[in-house]
């Protein structure tokens, strides 16, 4: 079972933390599970299948997907800087990136709401220049109106809508592509770079054919990890979203008010699909990982 | 008798670390247990310690002084141990490490501040770090963290002091002053000491003792003299020193070298020393070969040869006997060996 | 980027990819923390200040205190205790306990506090006997307590595992062979080695604790002035149309996560030199 060691309180520790675990996590879970099995099969299917539902699921998984797909693309970016160039403001802004995880997502809700809110000063903007677009658009016969919370009237109307869920979701996955990305690129050899460099590949070649590869385990990891974090997310999207149902209502708002109507069945039944949907990215994280670590 | 294994085994999965070893090292002997790495002697240095386990088997033990330890907890063993890589308390002062085995002791054992403060000022003197107690360990030279190490080690007057590859972190001139300062030091103060190394040199210069071990066996015991000019096994030829291995048979109470091998030969080992290069061979009692290379930068002329098969020789002599011949680079000479040694085994270089 | 040598070309991507980072990072993080403290002043000083004249306020902010004062020291002995086991001993089923503790971050707060909910709700036999006897658990202080421990624990012990791993066991394997006992060990030799790591770990778990949102909010009830945390008195606010006085509260934790920032920061600074 356990390697020789010479170092006392392993079982004192081992003891404790499996108590605490089982007390905090486990058996919680396992209730979890448990109440899901009184459930019949054509309840569940109802539960967790319902229009409305599958709505909330559209929104959220597509909503955390481009989110988390923006957060690799500037993640990458952000993480390139930090770690290569000099720059004034260089410690501030590193510094920054870890916010979304330090502030409450009630105060980071609030925040975004009141910035994307039509009076607000992003959301002033959109619909200002997204209802010019709009009309400079229409001008030229192209059609608009297939976009939902865009239109002449309104311009882009950023909170509650889909974008402000968008919005909120990149916000808070921000730090985990930009952070599991640091230590790899730290971590690449800078004389395998200029091997390549000497031997004729451009710097574009050097970066697609030799950086990419090395980090790409890496950057898959912070993709998933702010994929699932978006998911599950609460606090920071119910105020921007305006939480309509069939149009901005995430599958998380809906497993509260389905608690709130005290259908505990149903409320059951669609976290057991979010938290198989976060095992299965949990487990494709551990994978990459693995993939990263058998890389080195 | 000071420290005593008995019939030890040890295994990591299916590789055997120990195999049934069993030795004995006698009060105040300053001994070295030499061998390539994966040869057991780290596992074996550790047993003795206590920090690592061994598996039973019949009659095993090991003996402090006579005693069994088997079972007693670290604590209880009082042995020094300096680790391969000093094993400093970062976030201690050069004070606060030495110290560090006086203020943890508990009850009837207790010593008071300025006894532990007496104590460890002793032991900087002594380890020759004056005015340098308040550094940390990332402030201090390899050498003297290794001297910390050992100061460390001898604050909790141990009953022996054993240390793992002691020189093996050091570049090589701190290593040779060290060297013949922990001579001198156990010289001093007399403490059975056991050190592992896998350098031969190390081993032969510093040690009273040396222990051979290969492949979690013991090879040889004895002391430096007897396991370099009298090895029991090629094992032990080869590793204290460069060897050359020739094929020959004994004909009439003469070896003759025949380096082809469809006849059933024996194998004979040559230290390069050992050997005489002569430009004529009359009575035909060597073999010949080319000069491939002569080194003589240092205190010796080392000459690479090379038989009719390409195999390659190797050949040490003084200058003098070097200038009297004035070989070249091309010459073709005759190998004279002038002693041989035959082991029973085979062994394969 | 400042050889002289190199062509004014060169120049270009490195300025630009520093400029887009430098884009992103305002209009996502800076203006969002900018906005906070404008909308709690845009009425003025005294309409902030007022907003602490409500005594359900500083229940709130009691009552945060109160659960971050219970769960936080919990955490650090799970965390420094399981980290110990976890970094320090090679045993079976060690990876299942490492994915044990990751598992909070992997399941949405709402599922949390819904855990809570089934295991302690009226509905269940557990639930109706504590009703039966007067405990309250869901809907009061118990519960809440519950939630945020399970939504931090990771914390801690995420913190400390990695940096107990990369320092191995040669200091306490030496600490032992000088005579040192269990607690010694921890106390001298470990504990000063991890400081800052352990110090980030509370650091980070007291902001997530005192600023927990979805977990607490399936469990609270949301009673003011009983059941209230501060960020769920932020959102009473905020819907009840008070915008000053909710982002007034909020200040107080963008401040906490401010403290965050530059504590973490300033721990990775006296890590590396």
């Amino acid at each position: 079972m356990k390697k020789h060691s010479v170092l006392p309180g392993f079982g004192l520790t081992l003891g404790v933390s499996v108590t605490y675990l089982s007390i905090v996590v486990l058996i919680p879970l396992a209730l979890l599970v448990w109440s899901t099995m009184s459930l019949s099969f054509a309840d569940f299917v109802k539960a967790v299948g319902s229009k409305q539902v599958i709505a909330s699921y559209k929104l959220t998984f597509g909503a955390a997907f481009l989110a988390a797909l923006v957060n690799a693309v500037f993640g990458f970016i952000a993480a390139w800087s930090l770690v290569r160039y000099r720059f004034f403001g260089r410690r501030v802004v590193d510094a920054l990136i870890d916010m979304p995880f330090a502030m409450p997502t009630a105060v980071s809700g609030i925040a975004l709401t009141a910035l994307c809110a039509s009076n607000g000063w992003v959301g002033s903007l959109a619909a200002k220049y997204g209802s010019k677009l709009v009309i400079f658009a229409e001008e030229h016969g192209l059609d608009f109106m297939n976009i939902p919370y865009l239109n002449r009237y309104d311009g882009l109307q950023l909170a509650y809508s889909q974008f402000g869920v968008f919005i909120a979701l990149t916000f808070i996955g921000l730090p985990f592509v930009v952070r599991t990305l640091q230590p790899a690129l730290e971590d690449l050899d800078r004389e395998v770079e200029e091997a390549a460099e000497s031997l004729g590949a451009t710097k574009f070649q050097t970066f697609r054919r030799v950086i990419l590869p090395s980090v790409f385990p890496s950057l898959m990891t912070g993709f998933t990890l702010a994929f699932a974090r978006a998911l599950g997310e609460y606090g920071s999207v119910v105020f921007i979203s305006g939480n309509l149902p069939y149009e901005t209502e995430i599958t998380s708002l809906l497993i509260v008010a389905k608690l709130q109507q005290y259908d505990y069945a149903g409320a059951t039944a669609i976290s057991v699909v979010m938290l198989t949907a976060s095992f299965a990215l949990m487990f494709v994280i551990n994978f990459t990982q693995y993939l990263a670590r058998r890389r080195k | 008798m000071g420290i005593e294994v008995k019939n030890i085994n040890k295994r990591f999965g299916k590789f055997t670390a120990l195999d049934n070893i069993s030795l004995k090292i006698p009060d105040g002997e300053l001994v070295a247990l030499l061998g390539p790495s994966g040869s057991g002697k780290t596992t074996l240095l550790r047993i003795i310690a206590g920090l690592e386990e061994f598996e039973a088997g019949y009659n095993s033990d090991i003996l402090f002084k006579n005693q069994s330890v088997v079972g007693n907890r670290i604590a209880e063993r009082r042995v020094g141990f300096v680790f391969q890589h000093y094993a400093l308390f970062r976030h201690q002062t050069v004070f606060e490490n030495i110290a560090f085995g006086l203020r943890v002791r508990r009850g009837v054992n207790r010593i008071s501040r300025a006894e532990i403060k007496r104590r460890v000022d002793e032991l900087i003197h002594l380890i020759q770090l004056d005015g340098m107690e308040s550094r940390y360990p990332d402030q201090l030279s390899g050498g003297q963290r290794q001297r910390v190490a050992l100061a460390r080690a001898l604050a909790i007057e141990p009953k022996f002091l054993l240390l793992d590859e002691p020189f093996g972190a050091l570049d090589a001139r701190v290593r040779q002053n060290l060297r013949r300062w922990l001579r001198r030091l156990h010289d001093e103060i007399k403490l059975t000491s056991v050190f592992v190394t896998h350098d031969q040199e190390e081993a032969l210069e510093l040690a009273d003792r040396v222990i051979v071990m290969n492949a979690g066996h013991i090879e040889q015991e004895g002391t430096p003299v007897e396991v370099f000019h009298h090895p029991k096994s090629a094992f032990v030829m080869d590793f204290l020193g460069s060897v050359n291995l020739f094929h020959g048979r004994v004909v009439a109470g003469q070896i003759v070298f025949d380096q082809s091998t469809d006849v059933k030969q024996e194998k004979f080992f040559v230290r390069p020393h050992e050997i005489e290069l002569v430009p004529t061979d009359p009575q035909n009692v060597g073999f010949p070969a080319k000069i491939r290379r002569i080194q003589l930068a240092g205190s010796i002329a080392k000459i690479e040869l090379s038989d009719h098969s390409e195999k390659e020789i190797f050949v040490e002599m003084s200058h003098e006997k070097y200038l009297l011949h004035k070989f070249k680079v091309g010459d073709t000479v005759s190998v004279v060996p002038t002693n041989t040694v035959v082991f029973e085994e085979d062994y394969v270089i | 980027m400042k050889n002289i040598s190199t062509p004014w070309t060169s120049r270009i991507v490195p300025t630009l990819l520093v400029g887009t980072t430098f884009l992103f990072v305002a209009f996502f993080l800076v203006l969002p923390l900018i906005s906070i403290f404008a909308e709690a002043l845009h009425k003025g000083v005294a309409a902030y200040f007022n907003s602490f004249k409500d005594q359900y306020a500083w229940s709130a902010i009691r009552l945060t205190l109160v659960t971050a004062a219970i769960a936080v020291p919990l955490n650090i002995v799970f965390g420094v205790m399981a980290a110990w086991c976890i970094a320090k001993f090679e045993f079976w089923g060690k990876s299942v306990l490492i994915t044990l503790i990751d598992l909070p971050f992997a399941i949405s707060p709402v599922i949390a506090g819904l855990v809570f909910v089934l295991a302690f709700g009226q509905r269940t036999a557990l639930g109706s006997w504590l009703l039966a006897h007067d405990i309250k658990i869901i809907y009061a202080v118990p519960g809440i307590v519950l939630a945020t421990i399970f939504v931090t624990f990771p914390f801690v012990a995420r913190e400390l595992i990695p940096l107990m791993q990369e320092q191995g066991t040669l200091e306490e394997e030496a600490a032992v062979t000088l005579g040192a006992g269990g607690w010694d060990v921890f106390w001298r030799v470990t504990l000063p080695n991890i400081k800052w790591g352990l110090l980030y770990g509370i650091i980070l778990c007291n902001a997530r604790a005192m600023g927990e949102f979805g977990a607490v909010s399936v469990v609270s009830g949301h009673i003011r002035g009983e059941t209230n945390t501060m960020p769920l008195y932020i959102e009473t606010l905020y819907a009840s149309y008070s915008t000053v006085a909710a982002f007034s509260i909020a200040t107080l934790l963008a401040a906490l996560a401010l403290v965050t920032l530059v504590a973490k920061s300033v721990i990775e600074w006296r890590e590396k030199y």
